[in-house]
């Protein structure tokens, strides 16, 4: 039976079983490669989506448990083109070595963000516990974080929390 | 991006243009000439074909090749710099193109940061080259003498003011010839790109979510594999009930080959699943067990060893009653971690294999492969698209091998295998676990007289080609298995285990013994610095213990002992940028220390001071902060110096403070993150990095360059801190309580 998800505001169709982790019907049947596999148990935070603005694991998350979630994914932010202001901060600070862990980062500073514009940095760094880099890049992660929250909340109201810029 | 963008279309496109017109294969061009060539410079000397490096399309733009992979270092952006400069070409109209098994120069592995001294070298030779064989088919077609002529942007001018552009140049450029090594590139002071910030290839596709890793790459029909691998190493299949498992929905089938197993489905959750039930299926004989790792560095050091001496130095003998202390040092087996579990990419298609790899080199994988799946090399294709991270040889020669043996078995369908987390853990090769014996003297002075190093240590590479046999990890278990051969050191002065064994320092008597271990119990290759992390750690470590000895300074004894000016240069700078005060005296809530080296004794020196804090109550050290002075020579991209300098200082405090790979008797025992804990968010230091450019220096490798430094500065920032020398990695919370009390 094919299962419905609305994701990055439109609605798709997958085959895959009501149990099959988020993660690979992104992947493999929307083409939406942004989320990554890291390591299947929600340690290390690669897969990282928004389902209706929360940071979830989208390697354990079943797709049979999301209804009629809104799901955003990095692509979903923006694009090469026309960026969002967290990615461009990321190209601005050259946050990433490898990048592997990128998206999730991006993802989990996005809720950050929507919760509090403009956080400080003890509180971006313990946002980020759960998400594991492996080259080093972590002090710039943080740098493009800021960078995004400080020009995200330049442009509105201190406080307001709308969910999506 | 410039880069090539792999889209599931190309992946066909790529898969149709298997035969390609022309040989890269350097035994081929060398044949053509007689004789010993001449030497050319970098990696020019093996791939001596222009055309191997650089192409200037109908519209005067370039498309350069290099045998070297990008790993995240940032290493194309760089080259690419280097190739639009002696091309005087602007960024935007060059393209990189990097590794492929046929198409690029053959340069072995990306390894040993020499990617910017061998392939930097070679496209700054060859661009240099073809710009000016572009000059003269301009001066001719123009009948002006070449030397009249400048060029600005790939348009090539006279002095009124008559232009001819590549586009109009190129028609008689003949580049299938041998580099001559002879056109000097430019002088330093004429750099408009390198030297400045660029900005990376590859990172807005990244944070955007492009297709940017092997682990993307899709086509239409991409079926989905998986492997089980034995509980242990050396483990054979006795039997496997897999009737269910081919029932299971999406199974395409079950491969099994002597005793590897694996399994290939529609769907990548239907391979996962398989991959469970096919674990649950299969009876094992177990191989032979592990040591015990309480006593691991013991039981190494009770194995045979081949013994070799370095860094011999014999002047007048040290007094009889000289003081002398002596120390023992360990480092644990540490695992690369990459943060995405290995994967490739491979389809059989006409009895011929291609496979997209993040192998850090696609021509030793494509041998290896041929002798593992006995298919000529010819009709191998090995690919390389970046991965996640690999800090050496982790999985990803080895998936290559996997996905290739499923793909063998459903020809025509592109199978992607990606490592589960447990495979990746238990199954890399890890960095080897090392011991380290120190004992030195005063003269009378407070100076080192004597010193005595010696070191334990498995091998640093069993990277594909590194020895004879066949090294990929499945190939050991096929029905007709195909070991490596015996492990072997790495030459100095770069060294395996022994690299930066010898001491930088200068001291009238000296010996160094190496104690090679081929016999491997648990399986290892190289990881980032090799043996210079351990070596470094406990060089440095013991410098302090002997200038506590002397009751000298730490940094005032060490430039006591160097005559290396760049040495003293980075030590001096870090200590002023760190406000560094002689005979401070620690306490928990602050210890500092300093560590430095000179990579391999070759490459960029590095010097780092760091600060770090101690939870009395459960032991856990904290770096509050790390800075750092590097010397890397003439400074291709400062900011991607940066990066590395500071990522590695980072990575370096990882294994330091958290790290060691789990066993016990019955195998690997670090499967996931929880059981191969490492540094997170709030832990991390801040760090401050400054550069000395030297502009009439050779630039030198930096990737591995603060690893050392870092773990030697925290090392004595706890000594310093608790008043308590720590000689065993890690130094994690545990053993940081057992010695503070």
């Amino acid at each position: 039976m094919a299962t419905s998800l609305k994701v990055n505001g439109t609605t798709h169709s997958t085959p895959a079983e009501p149990d099959t982790p988020l993660l690979y019907v992104l992947r493999n049947d929307l083409f939406l490669v942004g989320a990554k596999f890291g390591c299947g148990l929600a340690q290390c935070g690669a897969c990282t989506v928004l389902v209706d603005g929360r940071a979830t694991r989208s390697c354990v998350t079943p797709i049979g448990s999301l209804g009629n979630a809104e799901i955003t994914t990095i692509e979903g932010l923006g694009t090469l083109d026309k960026p969002h202001p967290l990615q461009q901060a990321f190209i601005d600070e050259q946050a990433a070595q490898c990048g592997y862990c990128i998206n999730g980062m991006i993802m989990k500073a996005k809720e950050l963000l929507d919760q509090k514009p403009q956080p400080t940095e003890p509180e971006v760094r313990q946002a980020l516990a759960g998400h594991l880099c492996r080259c080093g890049t972590h002090n710039r992660i943080v740098a493009a974080i800021l960078r995004a929250g400080k020009q995200i909340g330049d442009k509105k109201p201190l406080g307001k929390q709308t969910g999506r810029l | 991006m410039n880069a090539p963008i792999l889209t599931r279309r190309s992946f066909g496109k790529a898969v149709g243009g298997l035969v390609v017109a022309f040989s890269l294969d350097p035994a081929e061009i060398l044949a053509q000439g007689a004789g010993k060539p001449a030497p050319l410079p970098g990696s020019l000397n093996t791939n001596r074909s222009l055309r191997a490096w650089v192409r200037i399309g109908g519209d005067g733009n370039a498309t350069v090749s290099t045998g070297k992979v990008e790993l995240g270092q940032g290493i194309l952006t760089a080259l690419w710099q280097i190739a639009a400069e002696e091309l005087d070409l602007p960024l935007s109209r060059v393209k990189i193109y990097s590794a492929d098994t046929a198409l690029s120069p053959n340069e072995g592995q990306t390894a040993g940061s020499q990617s910017i001294e061998n392939s930097g070298t070679a496209l700054r030779f060859a661009c240099a080259e073809v710009r000016g064989m572009l000059v003269d088919l301009a001066a001719t077609k123009l009948a002006v003498p070449a030397g009249s002529l400048t060029v600005a942007d790939g348009v090539i001018l006279t002095a009124d003011r008559l232009k001819v552009t590549y586009a109009e140049a190129v028609a008689g450029l003949d580049l299938d010839k041998e580099a001559t090594g002879k056109v000097a590139p430019k002088p330093v002071t004429a750099y408009k790109i390198v030297g400045q910030p660029t900005p990376r290839l590859d990172i807005p596709g990244k944070v955007t979510g492009r297709i940017a890793y092997v682990q993307d790459i899709y086509e239409a029909g991409t079926v989905h594999g998986r492997v089980v691998r034995p509980p242990r190493y050396g483990s054979t299949l006795e039997k496997v009930d897999d009737a269910a498992v081919i029932k299971m929905p999406g199974v395409i089938k079950v491969v099994r080959d002597g005793s590897f197993l694996g399994v290939v489905a529609e769907r990548e959750e239907q391979a996962i699943k398989a991959r469970e039930a096919l674990a649950k299926a299969a009876t094992w004989k177990l191989g032979p067990e592990l040591p015990d790792p309480a006593n691991i560095h013991a039981h190494l050091k009770s194995l045979p060893s081949t013994d070799s001496v370095l860094g011999m130095k014999q002047g007048p003998a040290p007094a009889a009653n000289a003081r002398t202390l002596e120390a023992s040092y360990t480092k644990p087996y540490l695992s690369h971690g990459s943060i995405g579990p290995s994967c490739a990419v491979a389809t059989f298609l006409n009895n011929r294999m291609i496979v997209w790899t993040h192998s850090q080199g696609v021509f030793p994988l494509r041998n290896e492969l041929a002798k593992a799946l006995k298919l000529p090399a010819k009709d191998i294709r090995c690919m390389h698209v970046e991965g996640s991270g690999c800090y050496g040889q982790n999985g990803a020669d080895d998936v290559a091998l996997d996905a290739a043996l499923l793909a063998r078995a459903v020809p025509d369908k592109p199978v992607r295998v990606q490592w589960m987390r447990d495979d990746e853990f238990a199954w890399e090769p890890y960095g080897a676990a090392m011991s380290m014996g120190l004992k030195a003297s005063l003269d009378a002075e407070g100076k080192i007289a004597d010193w005595r190093y010696e070191l334990w240590s498995n091998t640093h590479s069993m990277r594909p080609e590194s020895t004879d046999g066949t090294n990929v990890l499945a190939s050991q278990y096929l029905a007709e298995p195909q070991m490596p051969g015996p492990a072997k050191g790495i030459p100095q002065p770069a060294g395996g285990g022994d690299r930066n064994a010898i001491p930088l320092y200068d001291f009238p008597n000296q010996k160094v013994l190496h104690h090679f271990i081929p016999d491997m119990p648990i399986r290892v290759s190289a990881l980032r610095t090799l043996g210079a992390y351990a070596n470094v750690f406990a060089i440095e470590s013991f410098m302090d213990e002997m200038a506590a000895l002397a009751k000298a300074d730490p940094v005032a004894f060490r430039l006591a002992h160097l005559k290396d000016p760049r040495a003293k240069a980075v030590i001096e700078k870090v200590a002023v940028m760190s406000n560094w005060k002689a005979g401070e005296a620690g306490s928990l809530s602050r210890g500092r220390g300093i560590g430095f080296a000179k990579y391999k004794n070759l490459a960029t020196y590095v010097a780092v001071v760091a600060d770090i804090e101690i939870d009395r109550a459960s032991g856990k050290v904290r770096v509050a902060q790390a800075w750092a002075a590097a010397d890397s020579g003439l400074i291709i991209n400062p900011d991607g110096l940066r990066n590395q300098i500071e990522g590695g200082i980072l990575q370096s405090t990882s294994w330091t403070l958290y790290e060691q790979v789990r066993f016990d008797k019955s195998g690997i025992q670090s499967r996931d993150w929880a059981s191969y804990p490492i540094m997170t968010m709030p832990d991390v230091p801040k760090v401050t990095v400054e550069l000395i450019n030297r502009t009439n220096e050779p630039s030198k490798g930096a990737g591995e360059a603060s690893h050392g430094p870092a773990v030697a500065a925290i090392a004595n920032a706890v000594a310093n801190a608790t008043g308590k020398r720590l000689r065993d990695l890690p130094l994690d919370a545990e053993r940081v309580k057992a010695a503070i009390g």
